[in-house]
């Protein structure tokens, strides 16, 4: 059986800067989602109890052929990439169906991971967007990932609870950006990744049609205006005087 | 479009959506799947509900929830889905929109209505921007929670509805609901939160007593929650964590990286104690220490 990680290339969010409230994305790196390594390895820890490959999906524009060599050097066994610069930026419906007809292609596929949230958007709804086209059952919010034969134990962690479900398999999971700490790649499997199997498709190989999705239209994406004080005082009195003036103590 | 269909399985959060929805239209319908408390409530809010019973629909399964949905709205011919952003609500989100062939936005925060156009405010790019943006086409949107107020007493009815649901697969073997101390941080007036500046674990007690002389909860950046396990997640502020507003957020050894202050920006007024004074933090603070947050800590519980 293999798992199939899907990771989004974002922009490194550290490296964001804004000005006159606008984000500067220029020359901001690309980077693998942070949720995403929680979900990659989640894969690899299953692999190594149950044997089968771990293959991260991902797609994007050319940049993610490199970016995505950090998730080989983290354990993934081999790439399936879908690069066309058309997908950069492109929406949840958009991605769903790229990566829902990219996994049709992969064999013997028993466990689909994401994280939580891509780092960027976090909008979470693109693990569940394949599961509803690729028909199969799905959890979110995993905590934890137990394989059986034929099914999979997963405890989800909600708001007012964990639920632990029995699903069999194939399923899309998502997973809790706490579920483990993702291992630091060591130099020597650094440069083994680039060595690692990948296979490159481009959006016109895959049987699908994305004219007529619903769109996304951004009306404006800006900073929040700041206008906090900024008031330096020198001593806890002082500041208890200025929080007694403003009435919140 | 004609008509708005909210669905939570929260009871609170499926009134907060019938308040949003009204905004968008008058005419607005709701759900309940297997609960016959959440349906009589959606009707005492003034809705017409739709109530679903089937043994082979089981909570926990997002799939069979939005094959759920999906034949109300199809019976009704409506394409305008409110659900809430909470975990439940957001993974159905994705499910059901791809279900109906809608757009998404999740984790809205607020909704203004201009034209035909249903604006949704929400955070991007980390919590460093605020988006605004709109679905061309069928749309499914999921609002925090607490964004809206609930809806009062109305004049509701309820219809049963016979939704044919396929196994899909899943069955839920347990629920373990939380520990019963339970805070809820973003209900509090004043929060005192402590980041990776606290220097170790025994000092909490005075971090809670300050809290308590206060009036307020203790809450914290998620490193402190997650990495060191010091305090539960359900009191990590920012973008996965509580979004919380505040009158007061008293902010201690915390460096402000947005993935925090998308969290608290919304207090009224925000102190923070760093011995950085070039820290982020202090870009979006009211009142700003330069000190070490243990001996103010110290010193304001002496005064206080």
């Amino acid at each position: 059986m293999n798992i199939v990680v899907a990771m989004k290339q974002i922009p490194d969010l550290q490296q964001i800067r804004i000005r006159n409230r606008k984000p500067v994305l220029d020359g901001v790196p690309s980077a693998l989602g942070v949720i995403d390594k929680n979900a990659l390895e989640a894969a690899v820890l299953l692999k190594e109890k149950q044997g089968g490959k771990v293959i991260v999906l991902s797609a994007g524009n050319e940049e993610v052929e490199e970016t995505v060599k950090e998730a080989l050097a983290a354990g993934a066994d081999e790439a399936f990439l879908v690069l066309d610069d058309d997908l950069e930026g492109a929406d949840g419906s958009t991605k769903a169906m790229v990566l829902a007809e990219a996994i049709n292609k992969i064999e013997d596929v028993g466990l689909i991971l994401f994280g939580e949230g891509s780092g960027d958007n976090y909008s979470g709804q693109v693990g569940s967007r394949v599961a509803e086209l690729l028909g199969m059952p799905q959890a979110a919010y995993a905590s934890s990932i137990e394989i059986n034969d034929s099914s999979a134990v997963i405890t989800r962690s909600l708001e007012d609870g964990d639920e632990i479900l029995e699903v069999s398999l194939p399923v899309v999971v998502s997973v809790l950006g706490d579920i483990n700490e993702p291992r630091i790649p060591s130099v020597t499997q650094i440069l083994k990744a680039g060595r690692k199997p990948k296979e490159v498709l481009e959006l016109e190989d895959l049987e699908i049609n994305l004219t007529g999705l619903p769109e996304i239209m951004t009306v404006s994406n800006l900073a929040p205006e700041t206008d906090r004080k900024q008031v330096k005082v020198a001593s806890v009195e002082e500041l208890l005087q200025a929080l007694r003036t403003e009435g919140v103590i | 479009m004609a008509g708005v269909l909210v669905y939570s399985a929260n009871q609170g959060l499926a009134l907060e959506l019938i308040t949003a929805a009204r905004k968008i239209e008058d005419f607005v319908v709701a759900v309940s799947l297997n609960d016959d408390s959440l349906a009589q409530a959606l009707a005492a809010a003034g809705v017409r509900t739709f109530k679903i019973s089937n043994p082979n629909l089981v909570v926990g399964d997002t799939g069979a929830a939005a094959a759920a949905i999906k034949q109300v709205l199809d019976k009704e011919n409506i394409d305008t889905v409110l659900l809430s952003s909470d975990r439940r609500g957001k993974e159905l989100a994705g499910r059901l929109a791809q279900a109906i062939g809608a757009g998404c936005l999740t984790d809205v925060t607020a909704i203004q209505v201009d034209g035909s156009k249903i604006e949704c405010q929400r955070n991007a790019l980390g919590g460093a921007t605020i988006a605004v943006q709109y679905i061309e086409g069928p749309k499914v949107m999921a609002l925090r929670p607490r964004s809206y107020e609930a809806a009062g007493a109305g004049n509701g009815s309820i219809e049963e509805l016979a939704a044919e649901i396929k196994d899909t697969g899943i069955k839920v073997i347990d629920f373990k609901p939380k520990a019963a101390d339970r805070v809820n941080i973003e209900a509090a007036e004043i929060l005192v939160a402590v980041g990776q500046g606290l220097s170790d674990e025994e000092k909490l007690a005075d971090v809670q007593a300050l809290a308590s002389k206060l009036g307020g909860e203790v809450a914290c950046s998620k490193p402190v929650a997650t990495d060191k396990k010091w305090l539960s997640e359900e009191r990590v502020i920012g973008l996965s964590g509580k979004k919380c507003k505040p009158q007061l957020a008293l902010l201690l050894g915390i460096s402000g990286q947005v993935q925090f202050t998308v969290g608290i920006r919304d207090a009224r007024v925000i102190a923070a104690v760093n011995t950085d004074e070039n820290a982020a933090i202090n870009y979006m603070a009211d009142y700003i220490i330069q000190a070490d947050l243990h001996d103010v800590i110290e010193e304001l519980n002496e005064k206080l």
